[in-house]
């Protein structure tokens, strides 16, 4: 259980914002942190791994007090051990793969755990490579693995997956899957990506200017399940175009682009870039055989 | 033939004054880069200051100071037994001073071009300060710090004004190079000023192209 009750005030770029967030993350969930760039998320990792500290605040994990600013407790980053994997993956480019997962091994700590990594996030034939010749996704199992070296209880992932495509996206959600239940992980998931949320997630907080200002399991959240379909993606509107008393919507999903139908009400509510669900009832889809 | 001492004595100096810069700098340079004190820009500018000020300026600050006449060298003679004017040792804390900016300024934007997170990563990680700046920061600023020993280096070769004041013209102490090509020309011994010259011409040419083409990679490209 991570409680966490924090205070800072942060310079954005819209002008001064107060962080205040208020609330516990259960033991063994993995949560999301979603919102808006600049809204605060990356701040709570941060505060959480003592990299910045609040201006008042508490934080306690598992009943250890990690942070009390009226006691003036305030564990360093080096004593909180959490496995952080940072957005730039921060491989240390001196280092092999094997030497950037050697480096994190705590004093006396054996070895094994090495190899086991290796062999769970599949790094088998790079580990003697240096991290500039590694591909983004490469680099992000590397970060993934150093950062659960000295297996720590707690995991966070600053928008992991966000500059990979989709397919080594949804590999690496396995193997972040799979890491949080072999290792029985409490793991906080900063994500844009609404699919990836509701795939992953247990738990979803809403961060809006420094604020939660929703959460809640994340179907719920993102309420599409009265919707009753057999087919649903979610895809971003790209481009929008109305004829007569139709709107044909070109939407991307994955890696497609397909154009729709949408009628006069549901077009007028849309802009580009807004993320839609597309969803199909089972009696009108073609299906074709292609082999 | 010439006289080798002043050259011999121009490399010692040189030798000398860049290893202690390397183990002032690169603290130096580390609290520049990082700190958020309100007196780093005072500090940063000192540290500047010998770029742009003459050298017979600081030349002539360090021989007030150390003088035995004043308090500061008094101090340092009665309780060093150091005498800083006229002699080697004043020639070297001169010579750190005035080639310090050219060894903190190429170390401390190699450690601001790094990214913070790889510190962050190292301190969550669980690993100190220290372990850190010697895994972590220095290995991978490795041509900075050679920019930095070869520049505080070839500057130290390179200079004059400075040495003049502070250590006087004494042969076999403190006559280097530089003073030496000064005082032949002076004597009209043009062809001993001329073999001087060609030497460290010679010599500091081959060291910056030897830095260039290791830090370029052409040396790299040229073993594979």
């Amino acid at each position: 259980m991570i409680q966490l009750n924090i205070q800072k005030k942060l310079k954005s770029a819209t002008g001064e914002m107060n962080l205040s967030i208020n609330t516990e993350i259960k033991q063994g969930n993995l949560v999301s942190f979603y919102g808006k760039s600049g809204a605060g998320k990356t701040t709570i990792l941060k505060i959480l791994a003592g990299l910045l500290n609040p201006e008042t605040g508490e934080i306690v994990v598992n009943g250890v007090t990690w942070l009390n600013t009226s006691k003036k407790i305030n564990l360093k980053p080096q004593k909180r051990k959490v496995g952080f994997v940072f957005q730039d993956y921060s491989l240390f480019p001196n280092m092999t793969v094997k030497e950037n997962l050697k480096f994190a091994l705590a004093k006396n700590q054996s070895q094994k755990i090495i190899s086991e990594l290796i062999e769970i996030v599949e790094l088998g034939n790079l580990q003697n490579r240096k991290p500039e010749t590694l591909s983004g996704g490469q680099k992000q199992r590397v970060a993934l693995a150093r950062a659960l070296v000295q297996k720590p209880s707690i995991l966070m992932l600053d928008e992991p997956l966000s500059a990979l495509d989709s397919e080594i996206r949804y590999k690496l959600q396995q193997h972040i899957l799979q890491v949080h239940q072999e290792y029985h992980l409490t793991t906080i998931l900063i994500s844009h990506d609404i699919s990836e949320i509701l795939r992953m997630s247990d738990y979803l907080f809403e961060i809006t200017s420094g604020k939660i200002s929703r959460e809640g399991k994340p179907s719920e959240l993102f309420k599409f399940q009265n919707l009753n379909a057999k087919f649903q993606f979610i895809g971003d509107v790209v481009a929008l175009e109305q004829q007569d008393f139709l709107y044909i919507l070109t939407i991307k999903i994955g890696k497609d682009i397909v154009k729709v139908i949408a009628d006069e009400t549901e077009g007028a509510n849309l802009t580009i870039g807004d993320k839609v669900l597309v969803a199909s009832k089972a009696f009108n889809p073609v299906i074709h055989k292609i082999n | 033939m010439i006289d080798w001492e002043p050259l011999l004595l121009t490399f010692k100096l040189a030798l000398i004054t860049t290893f202690l810069l390397v183990l002032i700098a690169i603290p130096l340079a580390y609290w520049l880069a990082y700190s958020k004190s309100k007196i780093k820009p005072i500090i940063e500018t000192l540290v500047s200051m010998p770029l742009v000020l003459p050298p017979t300026v600081i030349g002539f600050y360090l021989l007030v100071a150390f003088s035995p006449s004043n308090m500061f060298g008094n101090w340092l003679n009665e309780w060093f037994g150091l005498q800083l004017v006229f002699s080697f040792e004043g020639l070297l804390v001169a010579s750190i001073i005035y080639s310090l900016p050219f060894m903190v300024h190429p170390i401390q934007s190699g450690f601001s071009n790094l990214s913070k997170s790889l510190i962050d990563v190292s301190y969550v990680l669980g690993k100190s300060k220290t372990t850190t700046l010697f895994r972590v920061l220095l290995p991978n600023i490795k041509s900075s710090l050679l920019t930095g020993i070869v520049l505080a280096f070839a500057h130290t070769v390179g200079e004059f004004g400075v040495v003049l004041m502070i250590g006087g013209n004494i042969p076999g102490k403190t006559k280097v190079a530089s003073i030496a090509i000064y005082d032949e020309v002076e004597a009209l011994n043009y062809g001993v000023a001329n073999t001087y010259s060609l030497i460290l011409f010679g010599i500091t040419f081959t060291i910056l192209l030897v830095i260039f083409l290791i830090n370029g990679g052409y040396l790299k490209q040229l073993l594979k």
